[in-house]
């Protein structure tokens, strides 16, 4: 019997099958269902654990299989970024238990802050990397990387996409493998990086790649689809489901599913047969590249683009000239997008950054959205943890000019993941930089995961939590204060007061995020039409529950939590509890 | 053959669990596929989930001028969305207006007259209050069920029973009894 699965869950279930023992990993989107679905299974067979960071849940995967379990790590394209210093040395270290490390990307950018092609990791870092396209392979590849994995003594990346991640398709289950703990024996030689045990190993991991590329000339993972024509399309992942859709049976199709190191005669015995060879992937020319290199020619990135998701229709309307037909509604549709929950506890920050007229250095997550009008309270926003240290690199550049005027904003899991060094930088090297902690005691926009600071663990039992105060004073700043961001005053009090100290300092905002289930919310405010001048200036905190008639403001009491954050902008105390 | 249908609306309105729901009741008798959006949009933003079913699905995305059948949980995204229904494609709305912040900060209009443009362009239209029904079935928030319960007595294929079993198999079990009645007082609206 088959399951509707996640592509996401599909590989928590292949974990599970597996017989890995220990996950690690930092939520981000599009890969934090894996996690969250392999912690659904028993701690005892497979553990499961959110990290501070990518490079700490990496780490965790190296040591956990250098000690002989099978280990995984998850993370989103940019969390790569993040572990690949661990990753490039692993490569040399190879493993004892398997290790997979997966990689989910997001081509079109629904929840991301760039577009990068994470298949250069794999080449970069030489180890290879398979590439699923529906949550079956999802499950099959994850099984299949751990046998590579211990066969290859290497560590392998599972690269992801959105549209794979995301998508539910059947899935067949079967029981776990029953795979016992390896021996662990000291072996420096293997498991030490020192340069003179480096060089050998480097030797070591170019003739894995040699021999990988042997195993990808006839693996079950690569396979050629014919039907006799004349078109041939090279591709993998979720643009095979495209391609199979556009074009059905009038192409004959080269699917890879190791996509690192990329297989020569197998590609150049397809493309001899064919008059027409396209490569379809999505973001850079990965396997165009390497076509091109090997002396075969395709058409690629010249009939296709770099840019965001393809889809079936744009392969049809390349290869053959073919357009949907269909009726857009006859007037602009206002945009939608998506803004603070109504009850955001980091709103009453930013409406008065934004009143204050401050220089903001923002960070990743929901308060990036303290970026849309009304609010448009952030400067910047770069990557995890770029908040702080950008803000003391924008004061040093200015030598002090912004000290007075400009603050970092940045949640409470991100100061965790990487804030925390950079606010280490402004005490040592003495820059008189505000930072603001929005401690919602959640990680929110990946959808409501503990974190070091909020005292649960991913089971939600009980763990140590990060005294974000006592953090702040131990590297070295000495003015610490928490405040209510709810109260408007008292945020903009001290902010000012902040902002006007000869020293660095750390302001906590700190109320818990109104969608926890744990925040009791109180009834809908109502706005009282007789005393409502309808001069829109509760329209200025940019609520979503908030929405202006012909008379007066009205209240939409399906979204409204009772924050009272539009009562204290009110004048004519016309918005009452 | 594969049918094409889409469930749009506003992040938080519970388009993932009614996606579920409609999952479960199509993988009893087809291979199907379900594409959703994560992250930043379930904050309020424009969310769609595409599914799709029939003897073989390849891609698991839904684009203009391919739906069958399009399932709106508020208006306005009845209009942003039309264009990806192909010709003699079918729309369900619900007619609960939620005002997107360019709206709401007054730097855009909320358009009327929504439902007379859709059929005006000669798309079946089924217009339904799924707001109140949710609302007499004990919450705001079970719209979701409420329109399921519609697309179960417009959609026929299949069995009122498969429909219910998938409903419990999906929801919490502390607000089952809500999103039964919801899903009831759905079928009884068309």
């Amino acid at each position: 019997m088959s399951k509707l699965m996640l592509g996401n869950q599909a590989v928590a279930r292949g974990l599970y099958e597996a017989g890995v023992s220990v996950v690690s990993a930092y939520p981000g989107t599009p890969s934090t269902e894996i996690t969250e679905e392999a912690s659904k299974y028993s701690p005892d067979e497979l553990y499961c654990e959110w990290a501070p960071n990518e490079k700490v849940a990496c780490e965790t995967a190296v040591g956990a299989s250098i000690a002989g379990a099978r280990s995984f790590c998850a993370m989103k394209h940019v969390g790569l970024n993040v572990a690949a210093d661990p990753l490039f040395t692993a490569s040399y270290t190879g493993v004892n238990g398997g290790m997979l490390i997966a990689v989910a990307d997001d081509p079109g950018m629904h929840s991301s802050q760039n577009e990068q092609d994470s298949r250069h990791y794999a080449i970069a870092a030489k180890v290879p990397m398979l590439e699923p396209s529906d949550s079956q392979e999802c499950k099959d590849y994850t099984i299949a990387a751990y046998e590579l994995s211990e066969k290859y003594d290497t560590p392998v990346i599972l690269r992801l996409t959105t549209r794979v991640s995301h998508s539910q398709s059947a899935v067949s289950e079967s029981d776990r493998a029953d795979i016992k703990l390896k021996e662990y024996k000291k072996d420096i030689a293997k498991n030490v990086m020192v340069p003179a045990n480096a060089i050998k190993k480097h030797v070591i991991v170019e003739e894995r790649t040699r021999l990988l590329t042997e195993y990808a000339e006839d693996c079950p993972l690569n396979r050629t689809e014919e039907n006799g024509a004349d078109i041939g399309v090279i591709t993998s992942g979720i643009c095979y489901q495209y391609a199979k859709e556009a074009l059905g049976d009038s192409a004959d199709y080269l699917k890879l599913g190791l996509i690192n190191p990329l297989p020569i005669k197998l590609i150049k015995d397809f493309a001899a047969k064919h008059k027409t060879v396209y490569v379809i992937e999505e973001l850079d020319d990965i396997i165009e590249t390497h076509c091109r290199k090997i002396g075969v020619d395709v058409v690629g990135k010249e009939k296709f683009t770099y840019l965001g998701e393809y889809f079936q229709s744009s392969i049809k309307r390349v290869i053959l000239s073919e357009e949907d037909e269909y009726t857009d509604f006859p007037e602009p549709v206002p945009v939608r997008p998506p803004v603070l929950c109504a009850g955001c506890p980091h709103r009453g920050v930013f409406y008065i950054l934004n009143k204050l007229g401050v220089t903001v250095s923002g960070d990743i997550g929901c308060y990036t959205l303290g970026s849309a009008a009304p609010l448009s309270a952030i400067d910047t926003t770069v990557c995890m943890g770029a908040s702080i240290s950008g803000l003391h690199g924008f004061n040093k550049g200015r030598r002090g000019e912004y000290e007075g005027k400009s603050v970092a904003v940045i949640g409470d899991s991100t100061f965790i993941h990487s804030g925390v060094t950079g606010l280490i930088n402004i005490a040592y090297n003495r820059s008189n930089s505000t930072v603001i902690i929005l401690d919602n005691s959640i990680t929110g926009m990946t959808g409501h995961q503990n974190n070091p600071a909020n005292g649960k663990n991913i089971y939600g039992d009980p763990a140590a939590a990060v005294d974000l105060e006592a953090l702040a004073h131990a590297v070295g700043i000495d003015s610490v204060r928490v405040i209510d961001p709810n109260d408007l005053s008292a945020v903009e009090q001290a902010i000012k007061e902040e902002l006007n100290k000869p020293e660095p300092s750390v302001i906590i905002a700190r109320r818990p995020c109104a969608l926890l289930k744990s925040v009791k919310h109180k009834p809908a405010f109502k706005i009282d039409p007789a005393k409502c001048k309808n001069c829109r200036s509760c329209m200025r905190i940019g609520c979503p529950a908030l929405c202006w008639g012909e008379s007066h403001v009205t209240i939409d009491s399906t979204l409204c939590v009772g924050c009272g954050l539009c009562s204290q902008m009110c004048k004519f105390d016309a918005i009452e509890e | 053959m594969v049918r094409s249908i889409m469930l749009v609306g506003v992040g938080g309105q519970g388009t993932l669990l009614a996606s579920r729901i409609l999952g479960n009741v199509l993988q009893s008798r087809f291979d199907v596929k379900i594409s959703e959006v994560h992250g930043m949009s379930q904050r309020g933003g424009s969310v769609v989930t595409y599914i799709r079913y029939g003897d073989k699905v390849f891609s698991p995305v839904i684009e203009k001028g391919q739906a069958d059948m399009i399932i709106s949980f508020e208006l306005l995204e009845a209009a942003r969305w039309m264009s990806y229904l192909k010709a003699g494609g079918e729309l369900i709305t619900n007619t609960q207006r939620i005002s997107p912040m360019p709206v709401i900060t007054g730097a855009a209009k909320y358009p009327d007259g929504i439902e007379d443009k859709i059929r005006a362009a000669g798309i079946k239209l089924t217009a339904v209050d799924a707001l109140s029904a949710a609302e007499k079935a004990g919450s705001a928030k079970a719209v979701n069920v409420v329109l399921m319960g519609v697309m179960s007595k417009l959609h026929d294929g299949f069995d009122k029973e498969l429909w219910e079993k998938a409903v419990e198999a999906c929801v919490p079990a502390k607000v089952l009894d809500i999103n039964r009645r919801a899903f009831e007082l759905g079928r009884e609206m068309v």
